[in-house]
């Protein structure tokens, strides 16, 4: 169960390779989490962070996950809470930069990125969703990113992907109103991680930890929004009005 | 079946359940029998502060339709009545005839099943106990399927694992009390600023032997030579002369009992450090440095049902109470738990701080020592470690904390907290060896009744 300052005891985490999921699951045991289940593309790759997880007090497993094997999604979900017994939280940390998808690409590249970040997160969210409702009760914790807020000409299929995750979060979680489940749509800007690597930092760029602690803290205020940096809200909330033949000559 | 979203009176942690509101025992009975595998949990008034009356996917069965008063005998202060009915509504009944509860907690709106399952303790706990001591008897539906008449003599083990045993051994649907007898409505009561902790302990620890009621207000704020300064009270049901002349005719009569209506005015989220110090700062200026007067009964137990639902005041993220008891002679425990809060710079409201007396069942949470509560918003990450530092401190004294308040201790010290859990869960087992009770407090302490 979850705690009345944001404190969980299980925690699926889906695309658990990611730095930024590892951050906030480390801080989650930290704030005594204790069965944890990392479901990973190459589940291999996972084994050093669940034995990290159980040095710390956390009873820790892996599980092989693909998001874009939509039809095992239901028996993942399945196989998930077998595991952990009661998920208060599922942390979807999975998803593609796709950094050089874009006009030149083939329609595969397209749609991996699509598939990825949008439809395998969906498809793998929902059987999990509609788990947490018999339960009564559990946080669905997901990364959007600020780049869904309006998709620049630079990278507009993973901000397509990334806008389609954000609206569903939402939509989802106002569905889920009064069920006992909450959906936190997490905003990052640009941070330091092996998605990022060897690119040009943005402005105001972060660290993994940072965001996991930010996420750390919007489950304590049970936040249906995080930006991380917090500063982000408003400076996307004025480039989201900024006129579009404006914004389409920024350089970003 | 109606689904619906509960939380405690904190308002933190919200889960869904099905809430059935049967109306006699024989309903209840049902329910237990074809229980869920999410188990079932009695529900009172809601009262609790976290989640102990909760039980997310399972059942909660509403006891508030129980609320017949069965039988009151004004010549041998018995009552027995349904343990949905409201302390609120037995005092209506009681004290026009000249009897009073023989343990309040500080509001009235709390179920008498609710007072026995928490175990609830009053400002009198050094010389009457928890209110499971004035249980003559108590009628259990078991979720064995057994409906069972607790007494002190013919049952003291599953009658005091239920007295403090917070829902978990079964229902209780009915219970008989002894009564206080009282000849006014009114409470004489001493007034008394300290000016520090250690004139506060002082003087607590020398009006417990003078008077039947005694607690302290701590301003939790007060820094460098005010630290641990309070408003010390001291209380006796007063006799009818030594009321005012105007109120001799009528002495059993109530006053002061109206709650301001729910007030939708009532801003939301008002309390932040800024508002708490100057409430606090004005609350203690305008206690008279020492004084002795009469008081209406219900201002001296229940000051805070004076204003309905006060626990918006804290807005959507909520608020906690943390309430600790630490063994006599472990004096700085508690003061460094007060000095961690200091720092902290949570904004707590005025702490109450009281003396306990012997300890009652496996589960109850007084123990002889000083038990200080305080109210804290929710909102706040950063009160997490410093409540778990707390909560360590606390175990490694000897004491404990309050699980009819709790809604966030560490898991891991229950046990060292409650050194007669094993002996709690024996009894607990045999009255539910199927597990069909259980609540969302159950689930975020694993270690009280050891299942998921
Ligand atoms: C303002 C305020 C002041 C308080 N002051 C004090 C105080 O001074 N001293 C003190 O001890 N407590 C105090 N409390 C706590 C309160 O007295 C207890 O939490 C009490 O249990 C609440 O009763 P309830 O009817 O609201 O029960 P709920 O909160 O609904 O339930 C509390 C527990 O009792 C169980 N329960 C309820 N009904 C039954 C039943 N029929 N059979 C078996 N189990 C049942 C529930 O399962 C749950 O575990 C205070 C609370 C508030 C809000
Ligand atoms: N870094 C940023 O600047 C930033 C900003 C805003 C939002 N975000 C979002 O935050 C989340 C975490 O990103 P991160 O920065 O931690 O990046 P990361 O370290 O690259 O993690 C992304 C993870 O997604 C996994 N993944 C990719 N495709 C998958 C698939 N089909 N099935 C299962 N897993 C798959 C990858 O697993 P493999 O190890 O198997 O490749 C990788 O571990 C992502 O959703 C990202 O879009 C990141």
């Amino acid at each position: 169960m979850r705690d009345a300052l944001g404190s969980v005891q299980s925690v699926l985490v889906l695309g658990a390779t990611s730095d930024i999921a590892a951050a906030t699951v480390r801080a989650l045991v930290g704030r005594r989490a204790r069965r944890v289940l990392l479901a990973a593309r190459n589940p291999d790759q996972a084994l050093a962070l669940a034995e990290e997880l159980r040095v710390l007090g956390a009873d820790a497993d892996v599980i092989a996950f693909d998001a874009r094997a939509t039809a095992a999604h239901e028996e993942l979900a399945r196989a998930a809470f077998d595991r952990l017994g009661d998920i208060d939280v599922v942390l979807v940390a999975f998803g593609t930069l796709g950094a050089d998808v874009g006009l030149a690409s083939d329609p595969a590249a397209i749609a991996a990125v699509l598939e990825t970040n949008f439809v395998g997160a969906a498809s793998a969210i929902v059987p999990i969703a509609r788990r947490m409702v018999d339960q009564g009760h559990g946080t669905i914790v997901v990364l959007s990113s600020v780049a869904g807020e309006r998709a620049r000409k630079s990278n507009f299929v993973y901000g397509a992907s990334k806008a389609g995750l954000d609206a569903f979060s939402q939509g989802l979680g106002d569905a889920l109103a009064a069920t006992g489940v909450t959906v936190t749509v997490v905003r990052p800007g640009f941070v330091h991680t092996k998605m990022t690597a060897g690119l040009r930092p943005a402005p105001l760029s972060t660290t993994p930890e940072a965001v996991a602690a930010a996420i750390v803290d919007g489950l304590a205020r049970r936040s249906e929004i995080v930006w991380t940096p917090r500063l982000l809200r408003v400076v996307m909330s004025l480039l989201r009005h900024l006129p579009r033949a404006l914004f389409r000559r920024l350089p970003v | 079946m109606a689904g619906r979203l509960l939380t405690g009176w904190g308002g933190t942690a919200p889960t869904r359940a099905h809430v059935l509101s049967p109306a006699d025992g024989g309903a209840i009975a049902d329910v237990l029998g074809g229980a869920p595998p999410r188990g079932v949990i009695p529900r009172g008034l809601g009262r609790s502060y976290g989640d102990a009356a909760q039980n997310a996917g399972g059942i909660v069965l509403d006891t508030t339709r129980l609320r017949d008063i069965h039988e009151f005998d004004p010549a041998n202060g018995l009552v027995t009545a349904d343990a949905g009915v409201s302390l609120d509504r037995l005092l209506a009944v009681l004290v026009p005839s000249g009897w009073f509860l023989p343990v309040v907690p500080g509001t009235r709106h709390v179920t008498l099943g609710g007072a026995i399952a928490a175990d609830v303790h009053g400002k009198n706990h050094h010389r009457d106990g928890t209110f499971g001591r004035h249980v003559r008897s108590a009628v259990l539906e078991a979720p064995g399927g057994e409906r069972i008449v607790l007494t002190p003599d013919g049952s003291p083990d599953e009658l005091w694992a239920t007295t403090g045993g917070m829902g978990l051994t079964g229902v209780v649907t009915r219970a008989t009390i002894a009564l206080t007898p009282i000849a006014t409505s009114w409470i004489a009561e001493t007034t008394r600023r300290t000016a520090d902790l250690d004139e506060t302990l002082e003087h607590m620890s020398a009006g417990d032997r003078h008077h039947q009621y005694t607690v302290a207000w701590i301003d939790c704020l007060a820094r460098g030579r005010r630290f641990g300064r309070s408003v010390a009270m001291w209380g006796d049901h007063a006799t009818v002369d030594e009321l005012p002349a105007r109120h001799r005719a009528d002495p059993l009569a109530r006053r002061d009992r109206r709650a301001l209506a729910s007030a939708p005015w009532l801003p939301s989220g008002l309390v932040r450090h800024e508002t708490v110090a100057a409430f606090n700062e004005l609350y203690f200026r305008r206690a008279p440095r020492s004084a002795r007067r009469i008081v209406p009964l219900d201002r001296f137990f229940f000051p805070l049902d004076a204003l309905d639902r006060w626990n918006r005041l804290y807005g959507r993220a909520g608020l906690l109470q943390y309430q600790v008891v630490v063994p006599f002679g472990r004096e700085d425990t508690l003061r460094t738990a007060l000095e961690v809060l200091n720092r902290s710079g949570a904004p707590a409201l005025l702490a109450v701080l009281k003396r306990f007396g012997p300890e009652h069942g496996p589960l109850s949470f007084p123990m002889p020592g000083w038990t200080l509560a305080m109210d804290l918003p929710a909102g706040r990450p950063a009160l997490a470690p410093v409540l778990d530092r707390l909560d360590e401190l606390v175990a490694e004294a000897g004491g404990r904390v309050y699980l009819a308040k709790d809604s966030r201790l560490r898991p891991d010290l229950l046990p060292a907290m409650y050194p007669r859990l094993a002996a709690w869960r024996r009894v607990r087992e045999a009255l539910d060896p199927d597990g069909v009770m259980r609540s969302d407090l159950a689930r975020r302490l694993p270690a009280l009744i050891g299942r998921g």
